[in-house]
């Protein structure tokens, strides 16, 4: 198990793996479920905070983050960083725009070309 | 554990690194920051579907509606199946199985993957083209909002290909280590291959889990 004793990394017992494979499970049979249900925008939110659960729960247990060193976690922590990053500024950007149409439409912007020119 | 020269190293040890733990780390770390840019990589995507979306909410709704719950959640089990044997298939290689077990368990895990495969080709994707949702080769689809469901359907097929895509990599990178355990190359000192392959096929399941609640799920099914 040490490090030193010829064995490198550490060894996850089978009781874990199976556990979180049946918390997958059921996780995926709970969100295919709650779709069904009508809760209006928080079916949204639901089916995203299940789907970050199952992720994290892949990410500490089968992909063994929970037993890797700050140096892996600081590398991974910085990749869900940039992409918050992404997503936040875009749209930030894209859903904060407010397209507004010329009262007078833009039909009347030519005349008042043709009287400057 | 053949002797060469004044000291000993573990078998697939090289020589710039302190120790086998050192060289363990430095795989998975070079691994996983090739995994961030795969992140950002999908994350670009997902950010382009959240921003259509809610510029074409109510077609995405209905586009998604076009697509059956049951396929995706199928393979969503299928997929969560081939990552538990997967970590068992690395258990194995670490806790210094027999070489037939560690590749009883990838031999399992490259049948589930091609299982998800097989299904999204055969119940999904031959499915949509022969009903007509196939934007740009077979397209029939004329009911409300076909314009921002032609735009859902891109998404759906550029997203979940580019997924499929990833799948058929990981298949790639499973035969090669069947034949490197077949060749004894693993031992509990030394199986990186298998562990960093490890977490590029449970990348891949994590990119499907937020597919299917994104493209099946949140539209909504009552």
């Amino acid at each position: 198990m040490s490090e030193h004793s010829g064995h490198t990394g550490h060894v996850v017992p089978v009781s874990t793996y199976v556990l979180v494979f049946f918390a997958l499970m059921a996780g995926t049979a709970l969100t295919t479920g709650v779709a069904y249900i009508d809760l209006g925008r928080w079916n949204t939110v639901v089916a995203l905070a299940i789907a970050v659960t199952k992720m994290m729960l892949v990410v500490l247990f089968f992909m063994h983050v929970k037993y890797a060193t700050g140096l892996t976690r600081i590398i991974i922590i910085c990749g869900f960083f940039w992409l918050g990053i992404m997503i936040t500024l875009s749209c930030a950007d894209e859903l904060t725009r407010v397209w507004e149409i010329n009262p007078a439409g833009w039909g009347g912007i030519v005349p008042l070309l043709f009287h400057l020119f | 554990m053949a002797a060469h020269g004044a000291h000993e190293h573990p078998p697939g040890f090289a020589h710039q690194f302190e120790d086998m733990a050192q060289q363990k780390e430095a795989g998975t770390l070079g691994m996983w920051a090739f995994l961030v840019t795969e992140i950002l990589f999908f994350g670009g995507m997902f950010t382009a579907y959240t921003i259509y979306r809610e510029l074409h909410f109510e077609s995405f709704v209905t586009g998604s509606h076009l697509l059956e719950v049951k396929f995706g959640a199928t393979n969503t089990y299928v997929l969560i199946c081939s990552s538990l044997t997967m970590a068992l298939a690395i258990r194995s290689a670490q806790t210094g199985k027999r070489k037939g077990q560690i590749i009883f368990w990838l031999i399992l895990t490259m049948i589930l993957g091609a299982l998800f495969l097989g299904l999204k080709l055969r119940f999904e994707w031959y499915r949509d083209y022969v009903d007509g949702i196939v934007p740009g080769i077979n397209w029939a689809y004329h009911g409300p909002h076909a314009p921002g469901v032609q735009m859902f359907m891109c998404f759906y097929f550029f997203m979940t290909g580019v997924h499929a895509l990833h799948m058929v990599v990981g298949l790639g990178i499973l035969t090669v280590l069947v034949i490197m355990t077949a060749r004894n190359k693993f031992s509990p000192e030394y199986y990186t291959p298998l562990e960093i392959s490890g977490l590029y096929w449970h990348f891949v399941d994590i990119v499907w889990i937020f597919l299917f609640a994104l493209l099946y799920l949140i539209g909504g099914r009552y």
